[in-house]
C-alpha cells in the first residue's frame, strides 16, 4: 500500500481552491455582456391563469425582454418530462406529466414560473418582475398526501383516470403474507409518517446560459450533479436539437444531495432568453426561491403491520404506503417509490411480504430524490415497527433484532423484493455498534439523567441500502509530458473524487499522485457520464476506472517491449514499471507514455497518444452493492420543555473496500447530520391552501454545529462480491439510519410516560405536546 | 451614486455604489472577490462572513456605503504568497470541508473565535458556529479543524 494509494487518508487536492476562495461556483462566473434573469412565480398553489400583462415590466428601466408561457409555446420550447417512469423498472404504467418551463394556462403549485424577466442588472430584473400583472382564478387545493389520495379530493390532473394517484407499485405475495399473519402470535400495527423535507444545499441553484448565433449552439453553466443528463434533456425534450449543439458545464457545485440531479425550468429559461436577447443570461435562486422551487423529498405515510411468532421471529410484513409526487411527476421521483418498498425487509430474514405504495399528486412542489431516495423511508418504517413490536410484545429490542438478522451463512440471500445480498455480517455490525455506544452502560446514565430531572432513551438501528445504479465511463489520458488525466463521467460536488480516484490511479498505474490531473463536469471534455447520486461513484466510477487502467497497461506493454527490445511475453507491469521478468531491467510507465508522442522513429506503429476508456454497469444492467451497518443513539429529553439532546451517537458501516477513510467518515458524519435534521428540526410545511409556511431559514430549521455530539464511527470492510473493487457506497448511510435511531430513542425515553407514537420532526413543541397528551390520557 | 473608499485585503479601493448595495455585492460583483458566498436571504447561513476591522460580520447585512474608511478582510486575504494561513491548513488537514461553499465563512468565523478565545473547547466552537450553516460535513471535522487551527496559531 503506497502513501497515496487505496486505503490512505490522503488530504484532498480540491481543498486548495475552496480554502482560498478561488473555487468556480456558477454564481461566481460571469460572461461578457451578461444580463440577469428573474422568474415571476405563482403566488397560488392551484389556479387558472386568465391574463398576463407584461407591458409595465417591459417598459421598466433596464429590461431587455419578458418571456411568458405563450412565448414558450410560440418558440416550441418543450416541457420537461420525468427521468423515467415505473414501466422502465418493470412496474405498472404511471401517469406521466410534462412540466412547462413557463405556465400559460394553469398553475398547480406555488413557485410555478409564469414569466421570466431579463434586465441589465439583477435589481432591475427584480423590480420589473414585480410589475408583471397576472390575473389568477384560484382553484381549490389539496396539499396533504392522505387527503389527495381520496377519490373525492380536488383533482390536479383532469385527464388522470385514477384521481390523484399516479401509480400503485407492489412487491410480495399477498396470499403467503395473509397465511403468515394468520398463524402469528403477535400482530403489531403502526402508522408512520416520513415528513417532507428538502436538500437545502448551502449553494442555491444557479444557471448561466449563452446562445452563440455563429454556431447556432448553446452553452449552459449550471449547478447540476449530472451535466450530461441535463444536455440530453435539453436536446431531446426542450429544444429538439442535436446534443452536439449544446455544451453543459457543471463547475464547482456547492452540494447536491439529489436535488441538483435534474434539469430545472431555470436552466431552460436562461438559454432560451439568451437566444431571444442576444446576450448571456444569468440566474441565481434566492434561498426563498430554493425552498419554494427545489425538488422536495420524502412526504410519505405508511400503515404497517408486523406478524411475529411467540419467539419474536418475523413471519410477515404488510405495508400500505402513499407518497406525494407534488404537482408533477418529475425528475427521478420514480426511484424512491421503488426503493421505499424494496428495502423494507432490510437485514432481516423474512420472505412473506405484502407491500404497496401509491404515488399521489398534490398541489405542492414536485418531489424527487434526496440522499437515500426511498431507502430512508423503508428503513424508518421497518425500524419503527420493530421497536413498537418490542414494546408491545415485551421482547428486548436488541434481542428481537438479533433473532431476525440474516446470518452470514444464509448469504447470498434473496429477499422477497428481488434484492440479492451478497456479503455482510449484520450481527457483527450491530454488536460492534452496541459496544461503541456503550449500550450496557445505559442504566447508570439513565439514573443520572433522572437525578437531573431528565428522561433518557436509546435505540439501535441495523440498516442496509442498495447503491451503485446505472453504468458509467471513465477515461485515462496521457499527455506528451507523461502526465495522466482522469476524465470522469461522475460528478464530485463535495465527495472528494479528484482525490479518491487519483488514489486509485496512483496505486494501479504507479504514477506520482501529484502528477494526476482530474477533469469532470463538462460535456465538451467528458464524452459521456451519468453524474453522481445514490452512492454510485466509488463503485461504478471506480470499476470503470479499473478497466481503463487495465487497458492503458495493455496498450503500453507492446511499446515497453519495443523500447526495451524484449518480447511482451517477457514483461510484467508492477509498481508503475514494466520489468523484464527475472531481471532488474525496467522502464517506468511515464517514459513509455511519452514514447507514444514521438513524431518520428520506429515506435510510430503503436499509434499517436496513449489513452483508454473503461465502462462498468451497476444496477439494473449489472449488480448493485449493499452498504450496511448499524447506528445507536442515546438521547436526553427535558420533559418540561420537550428539548431533545443527542448525548451520544455511534455508527458502524460496512464499506466493502475503503478508498479514503477520511472521506468516508466525512460522508457518514454529514449524512447523520441531515438525518438528525429530519428527525428533530426540519420540515416543509404548507398550509391547506398550498402556501409555504417554511419559506426561509427563519422557519425551515437547519441542523447547526451545537445540535450534534461527536459521532463515534467505525469503518468495516467486508468486500462486496459483485464488483471488481469490492466497494460498497458510503454516501447515504447517515440519512437512512439516523432518523429511526433518533426517533426510537426518544420514544424509548417517553414510553414510561405513556407515549406510544410520535412523528418527525421531534421539535420541542411536538415532544412537549405528546407528553401532555399522554398525561391527559393517563388522567382520564 | 455614493462613492465609498475602503481597504480590502490590504489594498485601497474606491467604488461607486448605490445606497442599497450590500457589502457582499460590492465584494463579489464589483471587486471580483467571489470567495465570499451568498447562501440565504435572512442572514443565517454565514457563508458571507468577512472581517471588518478584524471583527467578523455577515457581509449580507452590511451596506457597502457604511464601510467608508474601514478595512475589510475576505477569505482571499488570508493566504500570504501562496502559503495557507494556519487555520486554512488545519481545515485541509482535518477534512473540514467537502463542497467548499460554506468554507470561506467558516474560516472567517473561526478566526474571529480564536481572536477572543485562543483555546476554545469543542463545545465553545460548536456554539460559536451557530451563525454558520454547513450541509455536507455534519460539522464534526470543522470543529476538529478549528481546534487544530487555534492550536497552530498559539
Amino acid at each position: 500500500m503506497t502513501r497515496f494509494g487505496i486505503g490512505q487518508a490522503v488530504r484532498r487536492v480540491e481543498d486548495q481552491r475552496f480554502l482560498t476562495g478561488t473555487g468556480s461556483f456558477v454564481s461566481d462566473m460571469s460572461l461578457p455582456r451578461q444580463c440577469y434573469g428573474v422568474a415571476v412565480l405563482s403566488p397560488h398553489a392551484h389556479a387558472n391563469i386568465k391574463r398576463i400583462d407584461v407591458s409595465a415590466a417591459e417598459a421598466s428601466p433596464g429590461v431587455l425582454c419578458v418571456l411568458t408561457g405563450t412565448d414558450a409555446k410560440a418558440d416550441s420550447i418543450g416541457g420537461i418530462p420525468p427521468h423515467f417512469m415505473p414501466e422502465a423498472w418493470g412496474g405498472p404504467k404511471g401517469f406521466a406529466t410534462l412540466r412547462p418551463v413557463l405556465l400559460a394556462d394553469r398553475v398547480r403549485c406555488l413557485g410555478e414560473r409564469v414569466a421570466f424577466v431579463v434586465a441589465e442588472t439583477e435589481a432591475q430584473a427584480r423590480d420589473a418582475a414585480e410589475l408583471v400583472e397576472v390575473d389568477y382564478e384560484p382553484l381549490d387545493t389539496v396539499v396533504d398526501v392522505e387527503d389527495a389520495i381520496d377519490p373525492s379530493a380536488v383533482k390536479i390532473w383532469s385527464d388522470n383516470p385514477n384521481g390523484n394517484i399516479g401509480v400503485t407499485i407492489a412487491f410480495g405475495d399477498k396470499a403467503a403474507t395473509d397465511a403468515a399473519f394468520s398463524r402469528a402470535k403477535h400482530v403489531v400495527k403502526l402508522r408512520v409518517r416520513n415528513n417532507r423535507i428538502t436538500a437545502c444545499a448551502i449553494e442555491p441553484r444557479a444557471a448561466l446560459g449563452a446562445y452563440d448565433p455563429a454556431s447556432d449552439s448553446y452553452t449552459l453553466y449550471t449547478t447540476s450533479q449530472d451535466p450530461h443528463g441535463v444536455r440530453s434533456k435539453l436536446a431531446s425534450a426542450i429544444f429538439n436539437i442535436a446534443e452536439t449543439k449544446i455544451r453543459v458545464v457543471s463547475p464547482d457545485v456547492g452540494g447536491g444531495f439529489g436535488m441538483k440531479a435534474n434539469l430545472y425550468p431555470d436552466d431552460v429559461l436562461v438559454l432560451w432568453a439568451s437566444k431571444r436577447c442576444g446576450r448571456p443570461v444569468k440566474w441565481t435562486a434566492t434561498r426563498a426561491e430554493s425552498l419554494l422551487c427545489d425538488t422536495h423529498a420524502r412526504d410519505q405515510v405508511v400503515h404497517g403491520e408486523l406478524a411475529l411468532d411467540e419467539n419474536g421471529k418475523i413471519l410477515g410484513i404488510r405495508a400500505k404506503a402513499c407518497q406525494a409526487l407534488g404537482a408533477y411527476w418529475w425528475a427521478a421521483m420514480t426511484a424512491p417509490l421503488f426503493f421505499s418498498l424494496m428495502l423494507i425487509p432490510s437485514v432481516y430474514d423474512v420472505q412473506a411480504v405484502d407491500l404497496s405504495t401509491s404515488a399521489v399528486f398534490t398541489n405542492t412542489a414536485p418531489t424527487s430524490v434526496y440522499r437515500g431516495a426511498g431507502r430512508p423511508e423503508a428503513i424508518y418504517f421497518v425500524e419503527r415497527m420493530l421497536d413498537h413490536a418490542a414494546y408491545v410484545t415485551g421482547i428486548d429490542r436488541v434481542e428481537l433484532r438479533r433473532r431476525n438478522l440474516i446470518k452470514p451463512d444464509a448469504l447470498p440471500y434473496h429477499t422477497p423484493t428481488h434484492q440479492n445480498y451478497d456479503s455482510g455480517d449484520f450481527e457483527r455490525m450491530m454488536d460492534k455498534c452496541l459496544e461503541l455506544a456503550d449500550w450496557n452502560g445505559f442504566e447508570a446514565r439513565k439514573a443520572a439523567s433522572k437525578r437531573n430531572g431528565k428522561l433518557r432513551g436509546r435505540a439501535v438501528t441495523p440498516y442496509i441500502e442498495m447503491a451503485g445504479v446505472f453504468n458509467e465511463r471513465m477515461e485515462l489520458r496521457f499527455d506528451p509530458s507523461g502526465m495522466v488525466s482522469i476524465i470522469a463521467g461522475t460528478h464530485s460536488h463535495g465527495q472528494g473524487h479528484a482525490t479518491a480516484f487519483a488514489q486509485l490511479v496512483s496505486e494501479w498505474l504507479g504514477v506520482p499522485f501529484d502528477s494526476i490531473r482530474y477533469i469532470q463536469g463538462d460535456t465538451e471534455k467528458v464524452a459521456i457520464g451519468r453524474g453522481t447520486f445514490a452512492a454510485r461513484s466509488s463503485m461504478v466510477g471506480g470499476s470503470a476506472l479499473r478497466f481503463a487502467a487495465d487497458a492503458i497497461i495493455a496498450k503500453a506493454k507492446p511499446m515497453a517491449g519495443a523500447l526495451m527490445e524484449t518480447s511482451v511475453d517477457d514483461i510484467e507491469f508492477r509498481d508503475g514499471r514494466f520489468t523484464v521478468i527475472g531481471t532488474d531491467r525496467s522502464i517506468p510507465l511515464t517514459t513509455v507514455a511519452k514514447a507514444f508522442f514521438a513524431p518520428a522513429g520506429p515506435v510510430l506503429k503503436f499509434g499517436l497518444g496513449l489513452d483508454a476508456a473503461g465502462s462498468y454497469s451497476g444496477a439494473p444492467g449489472g449488480a448493485p452493492n449493499y452498504p450496511n451497518g448499524c447506528q445507536v443513539c442515546e438521547v436526553e429529553v427535558d420533559p418540561d420543555t420537550g428539548l431533545v439532546t443527542i448525548d451520544r451517537f455511534a455508527a458502524v458501516d460496512d464499506l466493502g473496500r475503503i478508498i479514503n477513510p477520511m472521506i468516508c467518515e466525512g460522508q457518514i458524519q454529514g449524512g447523520i447530520a441531515q438525518g438528525l435534521g429530519q428527525a428533530l428540526i426540519e420540515n416543509i410545511a404548507y398550509d391547506p391552501s398550498g402556501q409555504l409556511l417554511t419559506g426561509s431559514f427563519m422557519d425551515y430549521g437547519m441542523p447547526r454545529a451545537d445540535d450534534l455530539p461527536d459521532i463515534a464511527s467505525s469503518l468495516e470492510e467486508i468486500p462486496a462480491k459483485t464488483n471488481p473493487l469490492g466497494i460498497k457506497g458510503i454516501g447515504e448511510s447517515g440519512t437512512i439510519g439516523a432518523p429511526p435511531t433518533i426517533v426510537n430513542a426518544v420514544l424509548d425515553a417517553l414510553r414510561p410516560l405513556g407515549v406510544e407514537e410520535i412523528d418527525m420532526p421531534l421539535t420541542p413543541l411536538r415532544v412537549w405536546q405528546v407528553i401532555q397528551e399522554a398525561k391527559t390520557s393517563a388522567a382520564a | 451614486m455614493p462613492r465609498v473608499s475602503l481597504t480590502v485585503n490590504g489594498k485601497a479601493v474606491e467604488a461607486e455604489v448605490e445606497g442599497r448595495t450590500l457589502l457582499i455585492n460590492l465584494l463579489r460583483d464589483q471587486l471580483g472577490l467571489t470567495g465570499t458566498h451568498i447562501g440565504c436571504d435572512t442572514s443565517q447561513c454565514g457563508a458571507c462572513t468577512v472581517h471588518i476591522d478584524g471583527v467578523s460580520v455577515k457581509s449580507c447585512s452590511v451596506l457597502a456605503a457604511s464601510c467608508e474608511g474601514r478595512s475589510v478582510t475576505t477569505i482571499e486575504g488570508l493566504a500570504k504568497d501562496g502559503k495557507l494561513h494556519p487555520m486554512q491548513e488545519a481545515f485541509r488537514e482535518h477534512h473540514g470541508l467537502q463542497c467548499g461553499f460554506c468554507t470561506p465563512g467558516m474560516v472567517m468565523a473561526a478566526l474571529d473565535l480564536v481572536r477572543h478565545n485562543p483555546q476554545p473547547t469543542r463545545r465553545e466552537i460548536r456554539e460559536h458556529l451557530e451563525g454558520n450553516l454547513c450541509r455536507c460535513t455534519g460539522y464534526q471535522n470543522i470543529v476538529t479543524s478549528i481546534e487544530a487551527g487555534a492550536e497552530a496559531m498559539r
